[in-house]
C-alpha cells in the first residue's frame, strides 16, 4: 500500500576522496569568481562555466585515481535478464520434447523456460530419465489474476547432482484448466501437488490423493489467491454448520433487557 | 489336521490417532495410524493446525519488514531463517554485502545451527526414553540463546538480519565469549555421545530403523542430515556456498547404513563441524563495516528468483516473485524443509512397531511452525 507513497532510493553517499576533491575545486572557484566580480557579467558567466569545467576535471581525476571500490560501497546492481534460448539445456530440451519451449531466460543465475502445460509429464519425465535432473526442490504457483493467456504460473524448481545444476519450469494455467500431475514422475510432488491445490485451487489431474493439506476439508476458498482476503475470512459457517448458522461465527447473544426494565 | 477357522486373536487392523496433541509429535502433528497388533500398516500425517498465512502476509509487506515473520516458522532456528531471507533478497537486488556482516551472520547461523541440534538431540532421546540428555542439552543451549540476547536482545526471535548485513556490531567482549564457549564446546558433546552413542538400548532403538535409501531419499525430496544420512554428501553450504563459507574449512559428514542412528551420528558430528566454522570464522573476523550501501528503501526489479540456505533441517529455500519498482514481494514461497522430509514419514515407518514411529518423527526433526507455516 505504501508503493507510491514511499521514496525513491537514496543515492550512494560520495566517498571521502571524493569530497576532499569536490572541496579543493570548490576552493578554486571563489578564487576565480572573485577575480571576475568587477567585470563584466558575460565574463562572469564563462569563469563560471570554466570553474564548473575544472572542478569536474578534477571529480573525474580524483575518480579515475582512487581504487575502485569494493562491492558492499557501490549502488546494488540488480541482476540483468539474459535471453537463454541458445543454452545447451534448453536447446537440449527443445529437441528432446517437441514444442516443449515457449520462451527461456536467465534471472540471477536462474535458468527459467516457459513450457507449454500440457506437455508437462512429459517434459519432466524427459528432464528426469535423460537429463539427470532427478530431484525436485520446490513446485509451487503464482497468481496473476488479470492476465490473458492463463490466471497461474505453476513453478516446477529441480536440481541435478552431478554438475549442481538447477532448472526451473513454467507453465500457465487457467483457472478452468487441469494440470497433469507430475506425482508419477517424483514421489516428492505429491505433498506439494496438495499444497498448490489446497492454497491456489489448480487441479491436477491424476494426482493419487489430492486432498487439502495446510486448510481443512470443507475451507471455502484458496488463500493464496489474490482476491481472498489478507485479514481471512469467517469460517465458522463451514467447519461446524449445525453448532454456527449460516453467516458465520458464534450466534449472538441473547439480548438483555435492561435491569431497571428500560426506564429512566 | 484341521483347527479352528477362526483365529485365537481379534486380527482386525485397529485406526488410532497419534497426536495432535502428543508430546513425541513436537508439536500439533497428527498422525492417522492404521495398526496391525503394534505393528503399523499405514501412517497418515495429516498437518495444518498450526497454518499462520505467513506466506500470505508476506504479500503485504515491505522487504525488510518480512523478516521478523521469517523468525516465526522454524522457531528454534531464526537466524536460519534469516539468513535464507536476506541472501535471496541480497541475490534479487544485486547487494553484495561486507564481509565482517558476512562472518558475524555466518557466526550466528552456526550457533543457531548448535542450538537447533541441541534442542533435537534433547526431544529425540527423550522421546526415546533416554531422559537425561535433555538437562545437559538445555543447559548448554542456554549458553547460546544468552550469546544471542547479548547480541540482538532476543533469544529466540532474533530478526538479527538485515537485508544488506546485519543491524548491530558485536558488543564488547562477545567474540571472547563466543570462543570461550566454541572452545569448550567439544568437550560437551563428548559428554552428551558417552550417554547415547554407545547405549546399548539407544543402538537397539536406533539401528536398522527408518531406513531410507539414497535413491528413495532422493525421490523423497529429502535434504539436510536426513539425506545425508542415507549416504549423499550434499549440503547448500557447499554447493552453493552463500555469505562466505567458500572461505571456511568444514566436512559434510554423511551416513552408510541409512538408518535412524546414523542420522544421530551425523547430526552429533555437525555439530562438531558446525563448532570448527564457528572457530574459524572468529579467528578470520575482518573489520570493517557491518552494512552494505544499500538504498533505504528497496525497489526490485520485475523477477522471480530462488535462493537457499543450509538450515540445520535441510535445504530451506525461499522463492520470490516481483514486479517492477515494487517494494513488496508481489508472491514470496518458503520452501520449508521439515514439510517435505515429513512427507516421507509413512514410508519410514510401515512395517515398524507404534513406538519406532516416535523415533523416527525425532530423526527428522521437524518442526510444525515451519511445516505449517
Amino acid at each position: 500500500m505504501t508503493d507510491e507513497s514511499s521514496t525513491p532510493p537514496e543515492d550512494v553517499p560520495v566517498a571521502d576522496d571524493q569530497q576532499k576533491a569536490e572541496t579543493d575545486a570548490d576552493a578554486k572557484a571563489p578564487e576565480k569568481a572573485a577575480e571576475a566580480k568587477p567585470k563584466l557579467s558575460d565574463e562572469e558567466k564563462a569563469a563560471k562555466i570554466a570553474a564548473a569545467k575544472a572542478k569536474a576535471a578534477a571529480k573525474k581525476a580524483a575518480e579515475a585515481e582512487a581504487e575502485p571500490k569494493p562491492p558492499w560501497e557501490e549502488k546494488p546492481m540488480p541482476p540483468e535478464r539474459i535471453d537463454a534460448a541458445d543454452d545447451p539445456e534448453v536447446t537440449a530440451l527443445a529437441e528432446g520434447v517437441e514444442g516443449a519451449v515457449l520462451a527461456a531466460g536467465r534471472f540471477a543465475g536462474d535458468l527459467t523456460v516457459r513450457v507449454p502445460a500440457a506437455k508437462i509429464v512429459d517434459v519432466c519425465r524427459f528432464l528426469k530419465e535423460e537429463r539427470g535432473y532427478s530431484f525436485l526442490v520446490d513446485l509451487t504457483a503464482v497468481d496473476w489474476p488479470d492476465r490473458e493467456e492463463g490466471r497461474f504460473d505453476v513453478v516446477y524448481w529441480m536440481h541435478r547432482f552431478d554438475d549442481q545444476a538447477r532448472f526451473r519450469l513454467v507453465a500457465v494455467v487457467a483457472e478452468d484448466q487441469v494440470i497433469e500431475s507430475v506425482a508419477g514422475v517424483w514421489k516428492v510432488a505429491d505433498w506439494m501437488e496438495r499444497e498448490v491445490y489446497d492454497l491456489y485451487g489448480i487441479t491436477f489431474a491424476n494426482h493419487p490423493n489430492l486432498e487439502r493439506i495446510l486448510t481443512w476439508e470443507g475451507f471455502n476458498g484458496h488463500p493464496l489467491r489474490k482476491d481472498f482476503p489478507v485479514e481471512g475470512i469467517d469460517t465458522g459457517a463451514a467447519i461446524y454448520p449445525d453448532v454456527y448458522p449460516e453467516g458465520g461465527g458464534p450466534p449472538p447473544p441473547p439480548e438483555k433487557k435492561p435491569a431497571n426494565g428500560g426506564k429512566a | 489336521m484341521s483347527g479352528p477357522e477362526t483365529p485365537l486373536f481379534d486380527i482386525e487392523e485397529m485406526e488410532i490417532n497419534f497426536g495432535p496433541q502428543h508430546p513425541a509429535t513436537h508439536g500439533v502433528l497428527r498422525v492417522l495410524v492404521k495398526l496391525d497388533g503394534e505393528k503399523i500398516v499405514e501412517a497418515k500425517p495429516i498437518i495444518g493446525y498450526l497454518h499462520r498465512g505467513t506466506e500470505k502476509l508476506f504479500e503485504t509487506m515491505d522487504f525488510p519488514l518480512c523478516i521478523p515473520h521469517t523468525d516465526r516458522m522454524d522457531y528454534v532456528a531464526a537466524a536460519t531463517n534469516n539468513q535464507g531471507f536476506c541472501v535471496t533478497m541480497e541475490k534479487l537486488l544485486g547487494i553484495t554485502i561486507p564481509p565482517r556482516a558476512a562472518y558475524i551472520r555466518m557466526i550466528l547461523a552456526e550457533l543457531q545451527r548448535l542450538a537447533s541440534h541441541l534442542v533435537w538431540f534433547a526431544t529425540h532421546a527423550i522421546d526415546i526414553g533416554a531422559i537425561t540428555p535433555f538437562f545437559y542439552n538445555f543447559r548448554d543451549r542456554d549458553e547460546i540463546l544468552d550469546l544471542f540476547e547479548e547480541y540482538c536482545g532476543a533469544r529466540l526471535t532474533l530478526n538479527t538480519m538485515k537485508i544488506g548485513g546485519v543491524p548491530y556490531k558485536l558488543p564488547d567482549g562477545w567474540v571472547d565469549r563466543c570462543r570461550a564457549l566454541a572452545d569448550a564446546f567439544p568437550a560437551k558433546i563428548d559428554e552428551y555421545e558417552t550417554l547415547l552413542t554407545d547405549n546399548r538400548i539407544w543402538k537397539k532403538r536406533t539401528i536398522g530403523i527408518g531406513v531410507v535409501s539414497p535413491e528413495e531419499a532422493i525421490e523423497w525430496g529429502l535434504t539436510g542430515p536426513p539425506l545425508r544420512g542415507s549416504g549423499i554428501k550434499w549440503d547448500i553450504r557447499k554447493v552453493f556456498p552463500y555469505d562466505r563459507y567458500d572461505e571456511i574449512d568444514f566436512e559434510v559428514p554423511i551416513g552408510v547404513n541409512c538408518d535412524t542412528y546414523d542420522r544421530y551420528l551425523v547430526r552429533v558430528e555437525e555439530m562438531r563441524q558446525s563448532v570448527r566454522i564457528i572457530q574459524q570464522c572468529l579467528d578470520k573476523l575482518p573489520e570493517g563495516p557491518i552494512m552494505a550501501r544499500a538504498p533505504k528503501v528497496l525497489r526490485a526489479k520485475e523477477g522471480m528468483v530462488y535462493g537457499s540456505v543450509e538450515a540445520p533441517k535441510g535445504e530451506l529455500g525461499y522463492f520470490i516473485v516481483t514486479t517492477e519498482k515494487a517494494t513488496k514481494p508481489y508472491k514470496c514461497r518458503v520452501r520449508p524443509p521439515s514439510f517435505i522430509n515429513l512427507q516421507a514419514l509413512p514410508a519410514m515407518v510401515e512395517g515398524h512397531l507404534v513406538a519406532d514411529m516416535v523415533a523416527v518423527i525425532g530423526t527428522l526433526d521437524i518442526v510444525l511452525g515451519e511445516i505449517d507455516r
